[in-house]
């Protein structure tokens, strides 16, 4: 692979706000062409990480190439490149959908057709409507628009589909489809998994400012942690066993119990690897060891609640997302 | 065509495509979509725009009753209460359209984010700053055409006829616009928040109005205030257009006894240079690391 392959390149990236770390150590690359996710909890570095590559923050140490330039000293003809969609934007918005796509597009060599983008992000009937009389789903589409406008080689998304609708989130997804066809690279970090998994080629875990995992969205994790979960009501209690062989052990089941009670076969989400990964990296060691050795013995690890119907850690999740949401 | 071909055509190319012919062009556009905000913001529009307008009618009409401007003791002769307000509130007009317009409109754009934006695309910062000075311009012609409309038609102010005085109507313009622009850009650095910005800005240029023979006759002023007046630039471009719309009479009320023009062009000049290299030096698209 030559470096004309390469998109993005950071190396050992490290970034520090007085004594606190924000970043320690970062390395990846992305191939053009490639939808890439950074994913993590809040606080993590992911936008850090992204504004960084975009030249709206000076790194503290390590190497960054941006389509061959360092973004540090990226001028007007790298930035006409890119195409940034930012993770929030309160602009007062005195000007229409089709008035600030236009004002955009003029100050791009190759723009899309305004019309075209208008189209895309599904906004023809709000095309000649101030953007500060839009919702915030339709706003946050006006900034994915004005992000594509330029036809950019490289596309920064950071949590572009917070506040949309499950339906405007699958006309976003096809769009964003479609731009990957054309060959744009695309650096996306959202909050959600599906999303990641929807979209992207690899995605690389960020946690306390470190790289945790990196890879195929299918691979993110241990071998252990994508060994699925066979779970079921016993004597009141809710029992969980990891299994290889989740039919073998079902069968055993049946054979001790006859039909087991709330009997379910988890293979495990993306959103149980990612948080995995995200609190083993924050977990003392004891806990990291022995949560490895009930992985991997198989035994019945855990009694749970029955009321709260999931898992302890899918409800934590969802009490997650809603913080940030608020 | 031809004339180019041994130079590299990629290299021509990039450097034609982001050259100052772009930045001009993209300066233009801006001209025109930052005209189309700024008579779409109501509170700019009564409290920059309006203004000077409103305030001029209300002293016209409130001190009609006191008779007229430099007036003989018999009450003959002198210039009505409108024709001695109007050159102040042309000034007051030219001040808000520059520094307190662009000092609140920039200063909220950082903060609402509208520069970080910008600053993520390839538009130039002079494009930017062309825009902005195209629309203080644009607009502070309107406010003063209206200005001088409303003092002829309703107060029957009697213009200047003599051309000379219209040449030093139009560089005073000039330089008081130029300047009150630039010095918008460079103060558009202080507040910290887009909601403190009126909080931060309108406060002195209300107290520079008042100082500097705005709302109150400069004579009457103590010198000590005049003198502090006269660090500022507002008080020249007031003494400029009073140069312009008052009897030369009334240029022996003046400082020095005279309308002093050349001062009027230093002390602009000055200021003009100080908040250009203000901006030169400290106008960034965002705060870096904040």
């Amino acid at each position: 692979m030559t470096s004309n392959d390469i998109a993005v390149s950071v190396q050992n990236l490290t970034k520090t706000y007085g004594a606190f770390a924000a970043l320690k150590g970062i390395t990846f690359d992305i191939e053009r062409g490639e939808t890439f996710a950074l994913l993590g909890p809040n606080g993590a570095g992911k936008s850090t990480t992204i504004e960084i590559l975009e030249g709206y923050r000076d790194r503290s140490g390590g190497e960054v190439r941006v389509l061959g330039v360092d973004p540090q000293h990226g001028g007007l003809p790298w930035k006409a490149k890119l195409g940034i969609v930012l993770q929030s934007s309160g602009e007062s918005g005195n000007v229409t959908v089709r008035e600030q796509l236009t004002q955009f597009a003029g100050m791009y060599p190759n723009s899309r057709d305004v019309n075209e983008v208008i189209a895309a992000i599904g906004l023809e009937e709000k095309a000649n409507t101030r953007i500060k009389n839009l919702s915030g789903g339709q706003q946050r589409r006006v900034d994915v628009g004005l992000g594509v406008i330029g036809r950019p080689e490289l596309l920064f998304l950071d949590e572009p589909t917070t506040g949309f609708d499950p339906e405007a989130r699958r006309q976003f997804w096809e769009l964003i489809r479609s731009l990957k066809r054309e060959g744009t690279t695309i650096l996306l970090t959202t909050h959600y998994l599906d999303e990641a998994a929807q979209l992207s080629d690899r995605a690389a875990v960020v946690a306390g400012g470190k790289l945790v995992d990196i890879g195929p969205v299918g691979s993110l994790g241990s071998a252990e942690a994508r060994v699925p979960l066979v779970r079921w009501r016993e004597s009141g209690i809710v029992r969980e066993q990891r299994a290889t062989d989740p039919g073998a052990v079902v069968a055993g089941l049946v054979a001790r119990l006859g039909e087991p009670v709330e009997l379910e076969v988890v293979r495990p989400s993306l959103e149980d690897i990612y948080l995995e990964l995200v609190t083993a990296e924050n977990a003392e060691a004891e806990a990291r060891v022995a949560a490895n050795t009930t992985a991997t013995d198989g035994a019945v690890i855990a009694g749970t609640n029955p009321a709260a119907g999931a898992s302890p850690t899918t409800t934590s999740f969802t009490t997650t997302k809603e913080n940030e949401r608020a | 065509m031809s004339t180019a071909t041994h130079t590299s055509p990629a290299l021509s190319a990039s450097a034609a495509a982001f050259g100052m012919g772009r930045t001009v062009r993209l300066g233009l556009s801006r001209i025109g979509y930052e005209t189309k905000i700024y008579f779409r913001q109501t509170d700019t529009l009564f409290f920059t725009f309006l203004f000077p307008v409103i305030m001029l009618t209300i002293f016209s009409v409130a001190f009609q009753g006191m008779g007229n401007v430099g007036a003989n003791p018999d009450g003959t002769g002198g210039i009505s209460q409108a024709a001695a307000y109007l050159p102040g509130m042309i000034a007051a007009g030219i001040l808000l359209s520059g520094v307190q317009n662009l000092g609140v409109d920039i200063a909220a754009e950082r903060s609402d984010g509208t520069l970080k934006r910008l600053g993520g695309t390839p538009l130039p910062v002079l494009s930017y700053f062309f825009g902005k000075m195209g629309q203080v311009f644009a607009t502070s012609i309107l406010q003063i055409a209206l200005l001088l409309l409303v003092a002829v038609v309703a107060f029957g102010v009697s213009l200047p006829t003599d051309p000379a005085k219209w040449m030093t109507f139009a560089w005073v313009y000039l330089l008081g616009i130029a300047t009150s622009a630039i010095l918008g850009i460079a103060i558009s650095r202080l507040p910290r928040t887009g909601k403190s910005a009126t909080a931060v800005i309108i406060p002195p240029v209300l107290i520079l109005q008042f100082i500097s023979g705005v709302y109150l006759q400069f004579s009457l002023l103590p010198n000590w205030l005049q003198t502090v007046a006269s660090i500022f630039p507002l008080k020249w471009i007031a003494q400029g257009m009073r140069s312009v719309f008052l009897p030369e009479t009334f240029a022996s009320v003046e400082p020095g006894g005279s309308w002093n023009l050349g001062a009027v062009a230093i002390a602009l000049l000055i200021w003009l240079v100080a908040g250009l290299v203000i901006c030169r030096v400290t106008f960034r698209w965002i705060r870096k690391d904040s």
